[in-house]
């Protein structure tokens, strides 16, 4: 103990005079507070050690009491903090003196930047509460400053170091800090804006550290509604919603009238006014925050969609309802005749309020906003509510499906996204699907896509409604053959929702005929195979389908079953044996007989652990040919196969290794033999690292044995090192090595280690004292041991798993045209691609170009260009820009 | 002081109705003349037309007397009658317009002038030089800049939305202002943005109140029927006519099917007649940071009045096959190329004419929007209107939502409608008083509105001073008024707050000491000193936080005010309490005697 003191000391005398001694000189060489100010700014460029900070800052405060310039002192305060940061320095010893330094200080500046400093400190002293304390009493005294930058650091630090703890700060003191929300509070009504801000962002930090706000601030919060100061309105909005979710029940009365209504109900409304606010970043504001208080009654938030629509004081219809009622009445759209909106019914002049205090028509504002980031705002709250309240969803529908013909574009992404996650809770009327489609012909690639992929989980309500969705998207096709994939599969979900939909309009889809034989259409016409991928999938669920069938639709059946398997389903046909068992959809996935047999073949080899090498060898080896057999076949359950049959794959090539007769035999003699062996551990290091990183959904238990696995691995490869070499010099650093590894293992999974028991580890560790005093030839017969007594372990299967892929549709391979192009410039390559359950692909993707020499280049694509279509997948839409000198 | 400031307001000639009326309104404020638009009266052909401006002043020149003309947009309703009133009546002042308003407003001035005197043959017209004098005497103003008129008057521009370069404009004088709106949008459209005012807080808010009862559905429905009409039509192999105005909704439509065109990747053809337009869209190209977020962001790849797929028009193309659409002039299809256009597309079912805006009763297009089918047109020829009709409003003005929401920003102290039907404009101002409870008015055409205002007098303190009050007392609350004590200095026209002692140096009087003595009978059969020192105990435990001596030779101070105790010469069982004060503690000491009057406490030692 002592003698380690006695070594930092040392150190630190080493090092302290280096740097705050050439600092010192240097200040007091400055013969201008402009000199000074100088060496300063040189100073704060480099970086300074732990050791030397304490020292540094004695220096500096030495300064700063002889400094008379303000300039210096304010930099010297600046300093303190910046010091105060340095990773490793506990900066209480520093505190008394920072806050001593207040005492004289007559720049507010210099003040402020000096309560700055003292935050720096008190944030790194969060858990000592006494420190907290002082600090808190000190910015109370400095509430008072006439300098709104003073007040406004003050507040700063009572936000972040004010006591949370409601029992602590009685105890502790009684004097200063008695109640921060109350200090706090009094400043709402600074007159300077700036400070106002600060202190409701106070508030703010207050509550996000922990501290339940009182309700009493609401009031004072809903007053700050109508400040002047756009920062403080954005500030204001924020707290309101705050104490909305924190008191949501409470009751609050309606000035101006008796009633009372949800604290809630009452912050929304006030909210809902703010999305016509005159500034934009107070109306992006409260728009995004609307999304989230999903407390609201239906009632209010019903009227936010609502605009009360009126000419010549009579109540007007709005375009929607009189859509939907030429709808009911069974005629559609005539188109608006000239004075078709003619106000009908008379209103009571009294009843219509124009700006309701109320939440009436924020929504409608908000989607009409000038700025698109309002925009943007209010379709991303629509879409939150709508998830929450069905009967909400179906009423703002109408305006998303407007939002469909908004002029940027993101917008209209947005608004289609936002459709897709609330199609569970509607069903598109036809004039609504009618907008929609038009859509399909947007040049914009990204939107049709998102909008097939809408298509795919929208309900239709009628027949026309397929038959419009089916005659729009061939018209895509024919406009954009390059979206035909996405077509067919978006015509494979509508089929197979709608069934009976599409029953009625299979004669003419096939364009067949009671008494003539029609033509056979073109088996390779893309916009005939979309039809077909319609019909298969609806036929699927509807047994009476295929009795309309003409021969040819049989044939194309067969041929398309075999070739675009993935779109079209297995059917049960009249004189035709079924592929595959019919998969009813009243199965769960657990009883679907196919997940069965892929239990039933793992327990099998878990089970069948103790026979004899020879028929472990052969089980494996079936087992492993189903399973991946299994995987082809099951697209579902192929990431589940692939996993399992790599893992077994592991423990055979492990079994096979150590079945070799090498071991019985003096090593040099066995050279071809010992390949085999190091290869297979070789080979299992690489599939285990693929199992453990190319596998979505993958949990910490499987982690576990893939890294036990891996261990093995070593272990084969250090045995089999051992072997091969002479002399144990080379032995020791190895082993030594492998022994750190284990206990890395051991500290990463000690929670994991009692499932383990019987297996490599489990031994290797009971062993443990014994292997790291024991030498390497030693250790490496105890590890052979082990490794051919240790069990097999049970790898569980995690609910969910996938393969990780990529898949490069453009450029596609072997193109017939060359790219060309002159050396020494760039081309750019467009690449895309799809890549499925790979978790952060903005991270981890990277785009690799090899050259016809070989040469490879790794390219980071944008974040920006990875679009996220749907749950899992990720697309990749980017630019690669290829270059290379000239070669001969 | 000044006596009590108003603002006086005279509607030269808001006429009714939508877009025809003529806007011209005097504005006095604070001693400051000021005409705010100077429109005409599209519907006549006489001396009616323009404003009456013998009103302003009989004898005299205008220019005498107002101090300045502002245009708020380009529209002949606002600016018709500028080359009239400053060339032929005679005004050599300045005149106000934004830059957009100041290119624009002579084309369409000319295009007038041309058609009224070159077509019908008038006389007593201003001619095309009038007009290049009339707009040497404009001064150009940005946007939400100040312009110091004279050293009183100042003005400032505000986005309007409407048309392009539509400003709504602060007069300021002093402490007094007046917003003035002109036409405004509150709702952004495909080129143009949304109005927007700070909180000025004005005395007076004048704003239009075209829609005062109606509350528009969304645009975007609007739109989408318009482009899935067109879209229709030109898939059918049919024509679109689209008969419009040269400026304004032209630019709008014209963007709205162009950026439709391109996301849909159409090829049918889109042709823009009239030569008038080109020159405008030049201009509309140029002013790109008057236009809307979108267009100003698509800016840097491209300018969207560059229009790609929109060309120029040439009579021989009506008759080519295939589909087109075509914006032709006049918009109400009374005479031009779009009549011309309309006759020849009539006949065919499946073609289509949209009207985009309002139509004058008696012009074509009311009739086709009424449902006529056979029309008449000129040597007796009945024509059958096969095609299909179809109507659209693409309106500019703020609806009674957007009126409110203007309101709303502004915080203004009292409304004035114009420019509106005067039973709409009834509603509307009892919903403005009903809801932001300020005075709302709504003069009739030569109707002389007076508002009187409150105004604050701004006034100069030394910094002396003021750091001697502040300190006195806790921090300035900026909600609350605090009592200061000063001279107040009225010279040259200004006013000054100073310290008595400097005011004495200032203005070289001496100081005299004013003091105020007064006798306060107490029943106190004690001794004098005994008295006293009750009073003191007394005084003590009341004003804490003043300083209470009680000094040796027997008299009490507290902070400068004495207080001495004499017995009553008369009845011994009386003390008589002296308390004088100076002028300045007159506040303390009038508390001190009234504090002593109501007796000491019972008990005191």
């Amino acid at each position: 103990q002592q003698q380690h003191e006695d070594l930092s000391a040392k150190k630190l005398r080493l090092t302290k005079p280096s740097k705050s001694a050439a600092l010192h000189v240097d200040l007091c060489k400055a013969t201008s507070p402009a000199d000074a100010l100088q060496y300063l700014l040189q100073f704060a460029r480099k970086p300074v050690e732990v050791e030397s900070v304490e020292g540094v800052v004695r220096i500096l405060l030495e300064h700063y009491y002889k400094e008379n310039d303000a300039s210096v002192r304010l930099k010297i305060a600046s300093l303190l903090g910046l010091l105060s940061k340095t990773a490793g320095f506990s900066p209480d010893c520093i505190m008394d003196d920072a806050i001593n330094t207040l005492q004289n200080e007559k720049s507010h500046q210099v003040l402020a930047q000096l309560l700055d400093t003292l935050l720096v400190i008190g944030t790194k002293l969060t858990e000592n509460p006494s420190v907290r304390m002082r600090l808190v009493e000190v910015a109370c005294k400095h509430l008072t400053d006439s300098s709104h930058g003073v007040r406004n650091k003050c507040l700063q630090l009572i936000g972040c170091l004010g006591p949370v703890e409601k029992g602590v700060a009685k105890e502790v003191e009684s004097q200063a800090a008695k109640d921060v929300q109350k200090i706090i509070g009094d400043h709402f009504n600074d007159q300077d804006p700036r400070v106002r801000t600060a202190a409701i962002k106070a508030m703010l930090q207050l509550h996000e550290r922990g501290l339940k706000l009182q309700q009493a601030i609401y009031n004072q919060a809903c007053k700050l509604l109508a400040d002047d100061y756009e920062q403080v309105r954005s500030a204001a909005v924020q707290l309101i919603w705050v104490l909305s979710q924190l008191y949501p029940e409470s009751i609050v009365p309606i000035p101006s009238s008796n009633e009372e209504i949800r604290l809630v109900d009452d912050a929304f409304g006030k909210i809902c006014h703010m999305v016509s606010d005159g500034s934009w970043v107070v109306r992006v504001q409260a728009a995004k925050l609307l999304g989230s208080m999903q407390q609201v009654s239906t009632h209010f938030l019903e009227q936010t969609l609502d605009k009360k629509l009126m000419s010549d004081l009579r109540r007007k219809r709005t375009a929607h309802e009189r859509a939907k009622e030429l709808y009911s009445s069974g005629e559609f759209s005539s188109g608006r005749k000239w004075g078709d909106d003619a106000p009908k019914e008379e209103i009571d002049t009294g009843a219509v309020n124009l700006i309701e205090s109320g939440a009436c028509g924020a929504f409608v504002h908000g989607l009409e906003d000038e700025m698109y980031e309002v925009r943007i705002a209010a379709v991303e709250a629509l879409c939150m509510l709508a998830q929450s309240s069905p009967s909400f969803a179906e009423k703002c529908l109408d305006f998303l499906v407007d939002m469909f013909n908004d002029e940027i574009e993101e917008v209209r992404l947005q608004s289609i996204h936002t459709m897709r996650k609330i199609s569970n809770n509607i069903t598109l009327r036809e004039d609504q699907l009618d907008t929609v489609l038009a859509v399909l012909e947007d040049s914009s690639r990204d939107i049709r896509e998102a909008l097939h992929e809408l298509l795919c989980c929208t309900n239709v309500s009628t027949k026309e409604g397929i038959h419009l969705a089916l005659v729009e998207l061939l018209k895509n096709l024919t406009k954009y053959p390059t979206d035909r994939e996405s077509i067919w599969k978006c015509l494979k979900f509508l089929g197979s929702r709608h069934p009976t939909l599409v029953l009625p309009l299979v004669p003419e889809l096939l364009s067949t005929h009671p008494f003539f034989d029609t033509p056979e259409p073109d088996m390779d016409d893309p916009a005939y195979i979309a039809v077909l991928v319609l019909i298969f999938n609806a036929a699927k669920s509807c047994p009476t389908m295929p009795a309309l069938f003409s021969d040819h639709t049989f044939r194309h059946y067969a041929y398309l079953r075999d070739s675009l398997s993935h779109l079209v389903p297995p059917l049960r046909l009249p004189g035709r044996k079924l592929v595959s068992s019919p998969v009813s959809p009243s199965i769960t996935p657990h009883e679907d007989p196919s997940q069965q047999f892929l239990h039933q073949s793992l327990e099998r080899v878990y089970n069948l652990q103790h026979l004899d090498p020879q028929g472990i060898q052969e089980l494996l080896e079936f087992t492993i040919r189903d399973l991946q057999r299994l995987g082809e076949l099951q697209s579902e359950l192929a990431g589940m196969a692939d996993f399992t049959a790599t893992y077994l794959q592991c423990q055979l090539l492990l079994i096979k290794a150590l079945q070799e007769k090498l071991w019985n035999v003096a090593a040099p003699l066995y050279l071809k033999q010992n390949a085999l062996a190091s290869a297979a551990a070789k080979q299992i290091l690489e599939e285990t690292y693929k199992m453990e990183f190319m596998y979505s959904g993958v949990e910490s238990r499987q982690v576990v044995i893939i890294h036990h696995m891996r261990l093995q691995a070593k272990a084969l490869q250090l045995i089999v090192t051992a072997r091969t070499t002479r002399g144990v010099e080379p032995l020791f650093g190895m082993c030594e090595k492998f022994l750190q590894e284990v206990d890395s293992f051991q500290r990463c999974f000690i929670s994991e280690l009692p499932h383990m028991q019987g297996s490599f580890v489990d031994k290797l560790l009971d062993l443990m004292p014994r292997l790291v005093t024991s030498k390497p030839s030693e250790v490496v017969k105890i590890l052979q041991t082990t490794l051919r007594q240790s069990t097999f372990l049970h790898l569980p299967l995690p609910e969910q798993l996938h393969r990780a892929t990529a898949n490069i549709i453009e450029p596609t391979g072997e193109s017939d045209n060359p790219l060309r192009f002159t050396s020494g410039l760039v081309v750019a390559l467009d690449v895309d691609a799809t890549l499925e359950h790979v978790q952060d692909p903005q991270g981890t993707v990277k785009v690799q170009v090899l050259y016809p020499d070989g040469q490879a280049q790794l390219i980071h694509p944008k974040p920006a260009d990875f679009r996220n279509p749907g749950p899992g997948r990720h697309r990749l839409i980017t630019q690669v820009y290829l270059s290379h000198t000239a070669w001969t | 002081f000044p006596e009590m400031s108003y603002l006086s307001l005279f509607c030269l000639g808001a006429g009714a109705g939508q877009d025809v009326g003529r806007s011209c309104i005097l504005l006095s404020i604070a001693g400051k003349n000021v005409m705010l638009d100077c429109g005409m009266h599209m519907g006549y052909n006489d001396d009616r037309r323009f404003p009456d401006f013998s009103y302003i002043t009989q004898n005299g020149r205008l220019t005498d007397f107002l101090d300045c003309v502002i245009i708020s947009h380009f529209h002949l309703d606002h600016c018709g009658a500028l080359p009239y009133f400053s060339e032929m009546v005679g005004y050599d002042g300045p005149i106000y317009m934004t830059h957009p308003t100041k290119a624009i407003c002579p084309i369409l001035l000319e295009d007038y002038r041309k058609i009224t005197v070159d077509k019908k043959g008038e006389t007593n017209f201003f001619t095309s030089q009038m007009i290049k004098d009339c707009m040497k005497k404009v001064v150009a103003v940005h946007l939400h800049q100040t312009v110091q008129v004279d050293e009183e008057l100042e003005i400032k521009a505000y986005y309007a939305g409407h048309v392009l370069g539509a400003a709504m404009f602060q007069i300021k004088v002093g402490c007094e202002s007046v917003v003035y709106t002109g036409d405004y949008n509150m709702t952004p459209d495909r080129h143009l943005g949304a109005a927007w005012v700070d909180k000025c807080r004005p005395d007076l808010l004048i704003t239009e109140s075209t829609y005062a009862t109606t509350i528009r559905d969304s645009k975007r429905c609007r739109e989408r029927d318009f482009l899935k009409k067109v879209h229709e039509t030109v898939e059918r192999g049919g024509k679109v006519l689209i008969p419009v105005f040269a400026l304004g909704r032209a630019q709008e439509l014209c963007i709205l099917l162009e950026t439709f065109w391109e996301r849909m990747n159409l090829k049918a053809p889109i042709y823009f007649s009239t030569g008038l337009t080109e020159k405008a869209n030049h201009y509309y190209k140029l002013f790109i940071t008057w236009t809307n977020q979108k267009i100003r962001k698509t800016f840097v790849q491209r300018n969207m009045f560059e229009f790609k797929h929109i060309k120029a028009f040439d009579r021989a193309f009506a008759d080519n096959p295939g589909p087109m659409v075509v914006f032709a002039t006049p918009g109400m299809l009374h005479a031009g190329q779009s009549l011309q256009i309309f006759r020849k597309w009539a006949g065919n079912e499946k073609n289509m004419v949209i009207m985009p805006g309002y139509c004058v009763q008696g012009t074509v297009g009311h009739k086709i929007l009424s449902g006529q089918r056979k029309l008449e047109m000129e040597g007796r020829q009945i024509l059958e209107v096969k095609m299909q009709v179809e109507y659209m409003s693409f309106s500019a003005h703020a609806d009674a939502k957007g009126i409110m929401q203007l309101i709303r920003q502004a915080e203004p102290r009292n409304v004035l409608l114009v420019h509106g039907e005067a039973k709409k404009m009834e509603f509307l101002k009892q919903k403005i008083e009903q809801e932001f409870h300020v005075n709302c008015y709504m003069p009739a055409n030569g109707e002389t509105t007076t508002i009187f205002t409150n105004p604050s007098i701004p006034v100069d303190i030394s910094l002396g001073l003021l750091k001697r009050e502040t300190a006195i007392g806790l921090l300035p609350d900026a909600k609350k008024p605090k009592l200061m004590h000063g001279t107040l200095i009225m010279k040259d026209n200004s006013f000054r707050l100073v310290s008595p002692e400097q005011a004495l140096k200032e203005l070289g009087l001496t100081e005299h000491q004013l003091r105020f003595t007064c006798r306060v009978h107490i029943q106190d059969p004690r001794k004098e000193h005994e008295t006293v020192l009750r009073v003191y105990n007394h005084l003590k435990g009341v004003l804490k936080d003043y300083s209470v001596q009680h000094l040796p030779d027997g008299s009490i101070t507290v902070e400068s005010i004495l207080i001495q105790a004499t017995a009553h010469s008369e009845d011994q069982g009386t003390k008589v309490l002296l308390v004088s004060w100076t002028y300045q503690d007159e506040e303390l000491g009038s508390y001190l005697t009234s504090l002593l009057k109501k007796g000491l406490p019972q008990g005191t030692a």
